[in-house]
């Protein structure tokens, strides 16, 4: 009983902590959902923490935070991890399903050169949806079983597309419909929200602390941290999509992940591409 | 609660007695520094206190940096209190803080933060 009192007033302290973090916050947008102004607030969060860090240079997390780093990162494009993955990625993307249909089918453009329009929100279904959920969403309707979310497969067409996409702007739209802004919204709460044992957000790491070491790794900052996408880890030593990212986070703050592409991880992919919006596509990435 | 959790609780307070009456018998010296070894032993540990991934600590290996060094601490902080608040929950004091709350959600026991405290004051 005195546990479960205590678990009780601890997550309501929590809760207060939170409100509180939120009401802090430089937003001045408060009182209505301002997209636009937060996106560039957000920017200029990060361009005046790191003066020196080239615009563009975001998007590579970790090796656009000191001169040691940038090197490692352009000897290791040499001799690219990710490159196995791109190959099968690319593979696969253009052999037929079982129905002789493939997956240019079900994209735009045949699916080369789009990356930067994911995710965008549905206004049929009401929902916000991804470009690994339209991936699997591809292979279903042509009677072929999904990928799991955080495994290979995916990371390998994921990679692909955002390879034959590099270096476009990112270019995420919030349509004029409520839902849209809801969906906005709820996704920017996950973000700064607290949470596992460790209470920490996605913000106390890629917004609070970027640049700085967490034992010998360094954390990414926030702003183009999904423009890199999928990405080659050593420490995983292998690929991982956003979903892998997204879970192993949670994972690692010792909270209960969700289910990959729950409705509130597709929010928060949502929220983090659109305050992304202009940096370019540099995915696959690698990283430490 | 069941009849499981009733007995695992009667024997925790007899094992504590236990050790307890083991320390006792130990002179106070020895104590002291068996206690601020066993706090070093959590601090390192990458499940328990896990500074290192934070804070730079004499005697570990590859400290993160979001945290400032441990050094000096006895001088920073004469007043052993203010070092269990901090562990326990600084958010109380820093909202904004990086740094998870030991106490709170229970990351650490009261007594694993009081070792971790003997241990910060060697510093």
């Amino acid at each position: 009983m005195k546990l479960r009192s205590a678990i009780y007033l601890a997550s309501a302290t929590l809760a207060f902590a939170a409100l509180t973090f939120a009401s802090t916050l430089p937003s001045g947008a408060a009182d209505k959902i301002d997209p636009v102004a937060d996106a560039k607030a957000f920017q200029k969060f990060f361009t005046d923490k790191f003066p020196k860090v080239k615009y563009e240079d975001f998007v590579n997390g970790p090796y656009s935070m000191n001169e040691d780093l940038h090197r490692q990162w352009q000897e290791k494009e040499q001799f690219p991890p990710y490159e196995f993955s791109l190959e099968m990625g690319k593979e696969m993307f253009s052999k037929p399903f079982k129905n002789g249909k493939t997956y240019e089918d079900c994209f735009p453009n045949k699916g080369i050169g789009i990356r930067q329009n994911y995710p965008y929100f549905d206004e049929k279904e009401g929902k916000v949806i991804t470009l690994e959920l339209a991936l699997n969403r591809c292979r279903e309707a042509n009677g072929e079983p999904p990928y799991s979310y955080v495994k290979d497969e995916m990371a390998a067409l994921t990679a692909y597309m955002a390879f034959t996409s590099r270096g476009k702007p990112m270019d995420i739209k919030i349509p004029d419909d409520p839902r849209a802004l809801a969906a906005y919204e709820n996704g920017k709460e996950y973000f700064y929200t607290r949470r596992g044992q460790l209470n920490f957000s996605c913000a106390t790491c890629h917004v609070q602390s970027p640049g700085e070491r967490i034992r010998a790794e360094i954390l990414a900052p926030a702003l183009g941290i999904v423009n890199a996408m999928p990405i080659y880890r050593s420490e995983w030593s292998g690929m991982g999509t956003t979903s892998r990212r997204f879970t192993t986070c949670n994972s690692q703050i010792r909270g209960v992940p969700l289910s990959p592409q729950d409705d509130e991880y597709r929010n928060v992919e949502y929220f983090l591409s659109y305050v992304s919006n202009g940096l370019p596509i540099s995915g696959p990435g690698a990283r430490p | 609660m069941t009849d499981h959790s009733l007995t695992k609780s009667a024997k925790l307070p007899a094992f504590m007695l236990a050790l307890m009456i083991g320390a006792f018998a130990s002179t106070g010296a020895a104590q002291a520094q068996s206690a601020a070894a066993e706090g070093q032993k959590l601090a390192f540990d990458r499940s328990k206190g896990n500074c290192l991934t934070c804070h730079v600590i004499k005697g570990g290996n590859l400290p993160g940096s979001l945290g400032p060094e441990l050094i000096d601490i006895k001088s920073k902080y004469p007043n052993r209190a203010d070092l269990v608040a901090i562990i326990t929950d600084e958010t109380l004091r820093n909202p904004l803080t990086v740094m998870p709350p030991f106490g709170r959600n229970r990351i650490l026991t009261e007594k694993e933060i009081e070792a971790v405290v003997d241990f910060l004051q060697t510093l």
